[in-house]
């Protein structure tokens, strides 16, 4: 890659641009609602935080590169050039202070997807150098190390063999055929190891074959959330290659919003080509299971509970009424939260945020939103299916001293699976 | 130059002239957009890109209830100027006649006291609208020259049509020619600011839309 340089920063932009993006500037009517369903500018109530307000450096190279106007505007000397001073200006505005969340896009009376804006601009930052330093080295490290985190096979394997020595399950590596290869977020691996056991019961129960590929086995990609294409083809790259190498029929994103995101949707865009294998939401898969009469489960939960919606399943990603078919499988006491489904609000902490300790400050303040959906609930647990929102919600829980456990929903279906029966048939089937 | 000969070149040339300049400078618009080119999704889709985008199309027309009960003044204040604005136009008698003779169409218009009660509301509709811009911190944000162009050029039409109507302020005919030539401005440039939107706006809700019908998620 060449030197970052405002130029090229530029450069990248105007390659995003689009006819939906001209489509988008050409009909904003500048009437702010986009405002109103930003977390950022609603909990800090500062201006510049307005959704549309963070792409104004692409509204300019639009205007003055792609229509007559702009460039009259231009020759006259009536518009000013996008410099080095508003790439400093913006980068917080463009980073820090948008999660991806996509709320925006949704309330638009024009229907500008706004948010994917911002995911296009990015592109242009990172390209001049102005991305967080967080993001720049969970990239460097996603490409590098193959984890954003720094997580190495061995740690994975190391968990693989606590589930052995704890629970007598196996976690297959590198199982040629096998109907599903599950990924991992590397906060599962290091702080919700639950979540693998979970798998591995479930699949026990379900009577499916799955494998772990040694080769690709980190779902995140930094590459979109700090905006650098070639870096998330190739993480996503990665991922294709081993599933088609070892044949498996669905690939499952785990626990992850962004993550689902990234190999879901944009995936096959970044590589230039579809897919040869299905990729599924760990909470499709388990729906589905559901459905087909795979997944039994005994008890029911009796704390109050409701669900957090990550942004990239519901708003992105279409994965809405799965989990609620699944919770009503294992609680009876669940509540939903005001603005839940397609509308709910983010954690916070999505889009790369989590990963930026800069952004610490203004993601706290927006957390208040969450918060204050929780306060009017009043419930004892708090399920969510996505790693990044469930470390943001126990951070933002601990900040304010609530006394709110926070659980992957997964991992609530594993507990109450009714297992003897299942593992009979699982050991007939094996011997 | 006397006022009739003004009304007569504002209701002839003049119009033309900027009715052309409106259709060519839109047409030029919808190419500028379009000739940008759009790239196919390839990810494997849930379902129809086309129900999704003419869906949305449609729905967007009414505000979520999460936002609406955020700024329902402004939401309010938002459809009581296109609403006024539209009825103005389309349901006043003489504007009848003038469509009946441009396009060969004719329907039904309303009483000349509802048509002037409703631009007196579209009016004032649009002088809070000019209020809330220049007070409101996150409109302040985002607004720039164009679009206090745009508000009045959609301004003077409404007031000018009323004024001449009702005979107010100057002679009648020097009124109607400052209405005409009002039009002619709002023809103008509408194609250079944000009243873009009154045709790109099926584009940009049909491309949200279409992504999220063929991802199968709502929009």
């Amino acid at each position: 890659m060449s030197a970052p340089s405002v130029e090229k920063g530029i450069q990248f932009i105007r390659e995003q641009i689009d006819a939906p993006v001209a489509s988008f500037f050409s009909s904003c009517v500048h009437c702010g609602l986009c405002a109103e369903a930003c977390l950022f500018y609603g909990q800090t109530g500062e201006a510049k935080y307005t959704p549309i307000n963070k792409v104004e450096p692409m509204r300019r190279i639009w205007e003055q590169e792609y229509t007559l106007w702009g460039k009259i505007k231009s020759s006259l000397g009536l518009s000013r050039k996008v410099t080095e001073k508003d790439f400093e200006e913006w980068e917080t505005l463009v980073y820090d202070a948008c999660s991806l969340c996509g709320r925006c896009s949704l309330i638009c009376p024009v229907g500008n997807d706004i948010s994917d804006m911002i995911r296009k601009i990015r592109e242009g930052f990172a390209a001049a150098g102005y991305a967080p330093e967080g993001l720049i080295g969970a990239s460097k490290r996603a490409v590098e190390i193959g984890s954003p985190m720094g997580v190495k096979l061995p740690a994975v394997k190391a968990q693989i063999a606590h589930l052995k020595k704890d629970t007598g399950l196996d976690a297959p590596l590198d199982l040629k055929g096998a109907d599903y290869m599950v990924l991992l977020s590397s906060m599962e691996i290091m702080n919700f190891p639950e979540y693998l056991e979970a798998v591995a019961r479930i699949m026990r129960q379900a009577g499916k074959t799955w494998t772990i590929s040694s080769k690709a086995f980190e779902a995140t990609n930094a590459g979109i959330q700090i905006g650098v294409s070639d870096i998330a083809a190739e993480l996503v790259q990665r991922v294709v290659d081993a599933a088609e190498e070892l044949g498996v029929n669905t690939v499952i994103s785990p626990e992850c919003g962004h993550a689902f995101t990234a190999i879901r949707w944009e995936g096959p865009n970044l590589i230039g080509r579809p897919f040869k294998f299905k990729v599924q939401h760990i909470l499709e898969v388990l729906d589905d299971f559901r459905a087909e009469g795979l997944l039994k489960t005994e008890g029911l939960e009796e704390a109050k509970l409701t669900f957090h919606d990550p942004c990239q399943l519901v708003r992105k990603g279409g994965v809405v009424q799965q989990p609620r078919n699944l919770l009503n499988m294992v609680a009876s006491n669940f509540v939903e939260m005001r603005d839940h489904g397609a509308m709910n609000w983010c954690c916070s902490a999505g889009g790369g945020v989590s990963a930026n300790e800069r952004a610490d400050e203004v993601k706290f303040k927006a957390f208040n939103q969450k918060k204050s959906q929780l306060d009017e609930l009043g419930v004892d647990t708090l399920v969510t299916a996505c790693a990044n929102c469930r470390i943001m919600l126990e951070e933002g829980i601990e900040e304010h001293e609530m006394d709110l456990p926070v659980v992957g929903l997964t991992e609530m279906i594993a507990d109450h699976l009714v297992e003897e029966r299942v593992e009979d048939k699982a050991e007939d089937k094996n011997e | 130059m006397t006022s009739e000969a003004l009304l007569t070149w504002a209701r002839g040339p003049g119009f033309d002239l900027a009715l052309a300049i409106f259709v060519l400078g839109m047409l030029l618009r919808l190419f500028e957009i379009l000739s940008l080119g759009n790239k196919p999704d390839l990810a494997e889709g849930r379902g129809s890109g086309v129900v999704g985008g003419l869906k949305t199309i449609i729905t967007r027309n009414w505000p979520r209830g999460t936002v609406f009960a955020r700024e329902p003044v402004r939401i309010i204040n938002g459809y009581v100027f296109h609403l006024g604005f539209f009825i103005v136009l389309f349901f006043y008698g003489p504007h009848i006649e003038l469509f009946q003779t441009k396009l060969g169409l004719s329907w039904p218009g309303l009483p000349t006291g509802v048509i002037d009660a409703v631009a007196v509301i579209t009016v004032a509709s649009l002088v809070l609208a000019l209020v809330m811009r220049l007070t409101s911190p996150v409109l302040k944000q985002i607004s720039s020259v164009g679009d206090y162009v745009a508000w009045a050029a959609t301004l003077l039409p409404v007031l000018t049509g009323y004024l001449a109507y009702n005979h107010m302020l100057v002679p009648y005919t020097q009124m109607l020619a400052l209405h005409l030539l009002s039009v002619e401005l709002l023809l103008i440039v509408a194609p250079f600011t944000k009243l873009t939107h009154m045709f790109s706006f099926v584009l940009s809700r049909w491309y949200q839309g279409y992504q999220a019908g063929h991802r199968g998620i709502e929009s």
